[in-house]
């Protein structure tokens, strides 16, 4: 929390112009009822009207500056509070977005997402409340306690209990209902999940007709949770009027020894009013900053998940002196001894790989899941670095490059296929932001798109609602092999990029591909044999080893590996 | 899957009362309706509306009370006499009516946390009721994060403003009038100030809660951009970065931020002078009501615990004024949480089963579609005029493209949907004159989304068939070949299934399904076969396991496999919704047609 609280500093000016107001705001505010006491003590016992009048008028300063001066402090702290929220929420994003595959997946996508949203508001929130009651409260306290004691030191052990009695009410109140309260929600948590599960399964709970079943699940969750809740909300409800009665009797005290005081003429009648109202003012405070108390620790955790995300290091350095590929580029791409573990793993993925994919050549990789096929792709636009070995493209070593020059090589069709919101069209430029409509045009034909983006109303100007909603995951694919299309990489990846395509579609735009990428090296990622049958060179991976190089009839006759994923994917005449 | 959507309340102002308002469409109704739901506790309500009027009158009475004690002493320090005798007698009649306005204020609000939180759990309760009559067609069409908000938030929603906010009108309208009436008793003229002043506050107060409203609307609008905007590019994050986006990404970002940046200090600004502004107004009050009381004091018309009391009263009176106007929000809040859940409350139902619908109780498996017509919008047809044999204990594959109508058969066959026209038969019998639970019962199901619970592997086979015991689930277990890697996992058929799956394999949650179905034992059995994201040597397992459950009963498989399609006693080609080409595979073939075009094209490239 105070880490993140050292990034105020560039507003040091406002912040303390802030104090300074709030100050000014609580003097005016205790000079009120000292000034009552003036009137009562001198204005009225002695019948003296011009006093009162002259002292009124003081009065009414007051009271405007009080609200002149809360209006100003209101101000300032609206303003830091939204830029600091501002700063603080750049700061995170533009750390995520340069987060390489490693640190990103460390965090999750949800949880950065929580932690670049929510979390920032929350920390702002307390910045706001800090600002403007927080700071209030102590002087609000202090002062008033040294305007009582001045008015009258006889008093003041009056305060001296009230103060303990409020305070162990609060701290007991919020120790018993604090509890309750996390309880609940962990169990809202629970009844969350219930309902999700509900919803998600409809299908399967109605076919296996639990209905039932279920209605008492979500009832007992329920039932759980309500009680937990009365229980939560009885244990409150003595706050309020607890801290009523500790006030009500403070009052009662002053009134009953301020008599006393006042019978043997060490005190004045109004002096007893305003001090009636110092006491309530010094309570209040007291429960203000109790409140501090409540948000402080939730705001903590909020500050504590931003900052691990500020504090992550970038795995992913760029190199101190740029290497280039020669002008007439090749797109050659070769594994020296490669190996790569995730951080903190104990196996590597990938174990000793070497070998070379050359321009017009498609060179597939296969194997079960796990067996490193995707890590090994992941490692060439540098998402990942690896641990041990080389990767070259054209003799240079990818580390030397700059990340964008490398990536700007590379046309790349992730297994999820992902889009943006916004036209069909600005997805396709997504790969190449100069594009002529002619250029986005055959993209679109060439990964078979034409026929449903011309079924759509607005053909390629038709609106891609946020996460792709308003079309089908092969169409996703499509237009994401699209968006690579156009590009005209030297080196193009497909990850598994065809499985949502139907086998008809699937096979139509492995087709037009073909021509398409045949000046540039291209490398597949697949499950199926079916797919790469016809590759150049296959690569056949096994727990992050290659098991073996070849086409696919070399594969059939020495690799046993190969062999027995094509005897379960293959009818027997093709084998 | 799409989390609670509704972006969360924004930074709020620390003193509420400028936050967005949301209006409810037909605020008359829906709060009638609102209000129904609190009938079954009435008397626990007459008793809160009780308890806070007692304690609101006694808490009210108290000042004037105090002033009487101030004026004795006033009046001793005039004579030089004090009269302690009396001023015992007034602090033993505070410190009673202190006692009793906390105490019922403290049984208000007890007995009003049991209230609130018992309509809340009733509407919950109605909720999950509810869905469970629905026809699928609304799940189909409504984002999942949708009705849950409904279920959670809203009603969160209606528990707090009900836990505060009713018994707040009650005391804050008794407090007002209570204090004008003792106020009036005390002295005309004060209150006439104090009287200025209250419409005057009030006044300001909408006036700036408008504009902050209008601030905050900006300022959740702005959120939910910029939420947008970090959703989308964290979701795309590997391309944003292979495409070498950061910066355009960031650039976006940047301008979204400032625009927020903004929009929340004006929300903010603008709800926070509320506050200060209606304690100037009181405070002018407070003045005013010291000058001309004094005034009025030395002239003899009133007293100075008058004056005292007086000025006690005017403070008293800001709070209520001020939790008036937020009130009226927090129940417009309120009643549109409460709209949106009697929106799902209102949703139409599932048509119910026949008055004498039948029951089978064992049934041989043929299944018929004649002339079946149906389309899930009412003027668009899918499919036109379909009609199918399945003969009892056959397999049949259906194949065709992405959208073909595949899925909609099974919806169809299990009643998710009613078909438009046209009958389905199950040994003869239509299925609209089966009861929906029973037809159900007798068809099983293993679909390629993986549907499981938080709950051990055990609970999720158990599923299949209620009171099932532990040898027929590992027997269950052992056809559908799942028993292996049950028996791998640290506490076997006892491991708890976390809440994302994630401590299964999609291949191993698919042979826990099988295994379920296995245990069910239905007479038709509905397979759709996984696609891809299974690694070989269980995608071997499942289709031995799914080639064994087929084989016992009348199956209708999705196929993606060669191995299921050739197997096949009927191939049912479809294409835009209808069966375009039937056959065994030979025959098929043979024809030359779509299948072989599809054949071809799928497993020979």
């Amino acid at each position: 929390m105070l880490k993140l609280f050292k990034k105020l500093k560039p507003f040091t000016l406002s912040i303390v112009g802030v104090l300074i107001f709030v100050l000014l705001q609580s003097l005016c505010d205790l000079y009120i009822p000292t000034l009552m006491a003036d009137i009562v003590d001198n204005g009225i016992l002695n019948n003296d009207v011009s006093y009162v009048i002259n002292v009124g008028v003081i009065m009414l300063l007051a009271t405007l500056g009080l609200v002149v001066f809360s209006i100003l402090s209101n101000f300032l702290s609206a303003v830091v509070s939204a830029k600091f929220s501002e700063k603080l929420r750049s700061e995170i994003f533009v750390r995520v977005e340069n987060f390489s595959l490693d640190e990103f997946n460390k965090f999750g996508t949800a949880s950065l997402i929580t932690r670049t949203t929510n979390d920032v508001n929350q920390v702002q929130m307390v910045v706001l409340i800090i600002l403007r009651m927080m700071v209030m409260a102590p002087i609000m306290a202090l002062g008033g306690i040294f305007m009582a004691i001045k008015t009258d030191v006889g008093l003041s052990w009056v305060l001296f209990v009230a103060l303990p009695a409020i305070i162990l009410l609060i701290a007991i109140v919020l120790k018993f209902g604090g509890k309750l309260f996390s309880s609940m929600q962990s169990k809202l948590d629970k009844l969350n999940l219930v309902m999700r599960e509900n919803l998600t399964g409809i299908r399967v709970i109605r076919a296996f007709d639990r209905i039932n079943y279920e209605k008492d699940r979500f009832k007992k969750s329920n039932d759980d949770l309500t009680e937990t809740a009365i229980k939560a909300n009885k244990i409150m409800a003595i706050l309020m009027p607890g801290i009523q009665i500790v006030l009500n009797f403070t009052t009662i005290s002053i009134v009953w020894f301020g008599a006393k005081r006042i019978s043997i003429g060490e005190m004045q009648v109004g002096s007893l009013m305003a001090y009636i109202q110092y006491a309530s003012l010094i309570l209040f405070s007291f429960v203000m900053m109790s409140m501090l108390f409540v948000m402080i620790p939730r705001a903590a955790a909020s500050a504590k998940r931003i900052n691990e995300v500020l504090d992550t290091d970038f795995t992913i350095k760029e190199a101190s002196k740029f290497k280039y590929t020669d002008e007439n580029t090749k797109g050659e791409i070769e594994f020296k001894n490669v190996s790569f573990s995730y951080p903190g793993a104990a196996e590597p993925v990938l174990n000793n790989i070497s070998f070379k994919a050359v321009k017009g050549e498609v060179t597939a990789i296969i194997g079960g899941t796990g067996s490193g096929k995707s890590t090994l792709i992941n490692l060439i636009p540098r998402f990942y670095d690896l641990t041990e070995g080389e990767i070259l493209i054209d003799n240079v070593n990818i580390k030397e490059m700059p990340q964008h020059y490398l990536r700007n090589k590379i046309g790349i069709v992730p297994q999820k296929a992902v889009l943006f919101s916004g036209t069909i069209k600005d997805n396709i430029k997504y790969g190449k932001e100069d594009a002529t409509d002619e250029e986005i045009q055959y993209a679109a034909d060439i990964s078979q798109a034409t026929e449903f983006i011309s079924e759509m109303k607005d053909g390629l100007d038709t609106y891609i609602a946020q996460g792709g909603k308003n079309v089908s995951g092969g169409q996703k694919q499509r237009l994401s092999i699209a968006r690579a299309l156009i590009r005209k990489p030297e080196i193009y990846i497909f990850d598994d990029s065809f499985s949502a395509l139907d086998s008809k579609t699937d096979a139509k735009v492995r087709n037009s591909l073909l021509s398409e990428t045949k000046n540039s090296t291209v490398i597949i990622v697949a499950q199926k044999i079916t797919s790469i049958i016809n590759a150049d060179r296959i690569i056949v991976l096994d727990e992050g080893i290659i098991s073996g190089i070849g086409t696919h009839k070399e594969l059939m006759a020495n690799n046993e590996v190969y062999r027995e994923m094509a005897s379960s994917q293959l009818r027997e005449e093709e084998l | 899957m799409a989390d609670n959507n509704r972006k969360g309340p924004g930074p709020g102002g620390p003193m509420g009362g400028g936050g967005p308002v949301e209006k409810a469409k037909d605020f008359k109704n829906s709060g009638k309706r609102l209000v129904t739901f609190f009938k079954p506790q009435k008397n626990r309500i007459i008793l809160v509306f009780l308890t806070s009027i007692i304690s609101v009158i006694f808490s009210i009475l108290s000042p004037k009370i105090l002033g009487k004690g101030t004026d004795s002493l006033v009046e001793g320090v005039k004579t030089g006499v004090i009269n302690f005798e009396y001023i015992k007698t007034i602090i033993t009649y505070l410190l009673i009516m202190y006692g009793i306005s906390a105490l019922f204020a403290y049984v208000q609000e007890y007995v009003m946390a049991s209230v609130s939180q018992n309509v809340v759990r009733k509407m919950r309760d109605d909720v999950s009721e509810k869905i469970n009559k629905m026809p699928l067609k609304y799940f189909d069409s409504h984002a999942v994060g949708d009705v849950l908000s409904r279920v959670t938030n809203d009603t969160e929603t209606i528990s707090m403003t009900l836990q505060r906010g009713v018994t707040q009108i009650i005391s804050s309208f008794v407090t007002i009038v209570g204090i004008i009436i003792i106020m009036l008793s005390i002295s005309p003229l004060l209150t006439l100030i104090t009287l200025v002043s209250l419409p005057l506050s009030m006044f300001a107060i909408t006036f700036v809660m408008k504009h902050s409203q209008k601030f905050f609307k900006d300022q959740q609008k702005k959120i939910g951009e910029i939420n947008g905007h970090v959703e989308e590019m964290y979701s795309g994050h590997v391309i944003v970065k292979a495409y070498g986006k950061e910066d355009k990404s960031i650039e976006q970002f940047e301008k979204l931020n400032k625009q927020l940046a903004v929009t929340a200090w004006k929300a903010q600004f603008f709800s926070g002078i509320i506050m200060p502004l209606n304690n100037l107004i009181s405070n002018l009050g407070y003045v005013l009501i010291s000058i001309v009381g004094a005034i009025l004091g030395i002239r003899g018309i009133i007293t100075i615990g008058s004056i005292q009391a007086f000025l006690q009263y005017n403070k008293q009176l800001s709070h209520p004024i001020a939790m008036l106007g937020q009130i009226s929000n927090q129940l417009q809040s309120a009643v549109a949480a409460a709209e949106r859940v009697f929106e799902i409350l209102d949703e139409t139902e599932e048509i119910h089963d026949e008055n004498n619908a039948l029951e089978l109780n064992n049934i041989c498996g043929e299944v018929k579609f004649e002339h079946v017509k149906f389309g899930y919008k009412e003027d668009v047809t899918l499919i036109s005029d379909m009609n199918i044999t399945a003969k009892e204990g056959q397999i049949v594959a259906i194949v065709g493209p992405t959208g073909a109508g595949k899925t909609t058969l099974v919806n169809l066959l299990m009643r998710f949907y009613e078909v438009n026209s046209g009958k389905i038969t199950i040994d003869g019998v239509n299925i609209n004159h089966i009861k929906r639970n029973n037809l159900r019962h007798h068809i099983g199901m293993v679909l390629q989304d993986t549907w499981l619970f938080n709950g051990t592997i055990k609970e999720n086979i158990a599923y299949g068939k209620e009171n099932a015991t532990d040898e027929e689930i590992i027997a269950a277990a052992k056809a559908a070949q799942a028993h292996h890697f049950i028996k791998t996992l640290s506490e076997g058929y006892n491991t708890v299934l976390n809440e994302e799956g994630t401590n299964l394999s999609q291949g191993q949650k698919q042979l826990l399904t099988i295994a379920r179905a296995f245990l069910s034992d239905p007479g038709i059995l509905i397979l759709d076969e996984a696609t891809s994201s299974i690694d070989t040597r269980t995608e071997i397992q499942i289709q031995k396991a799914m080639a064994k459950l087929a084989s016992e009963r009348t199956s209708f498989v999705i196929a993606h496999r060669l191995s299921t399609i050739k197997n096949a006693d009927l191939i049912l080609v479809m294409n835009h919704g209808d069966v375009i080409e039937s056959g065994t595979h030979k025959e098929l073939i043979k024809q030359n047609g779509f299948y072989s075009d599809l054949y071809n094209s799928q497993f020979s490239s």
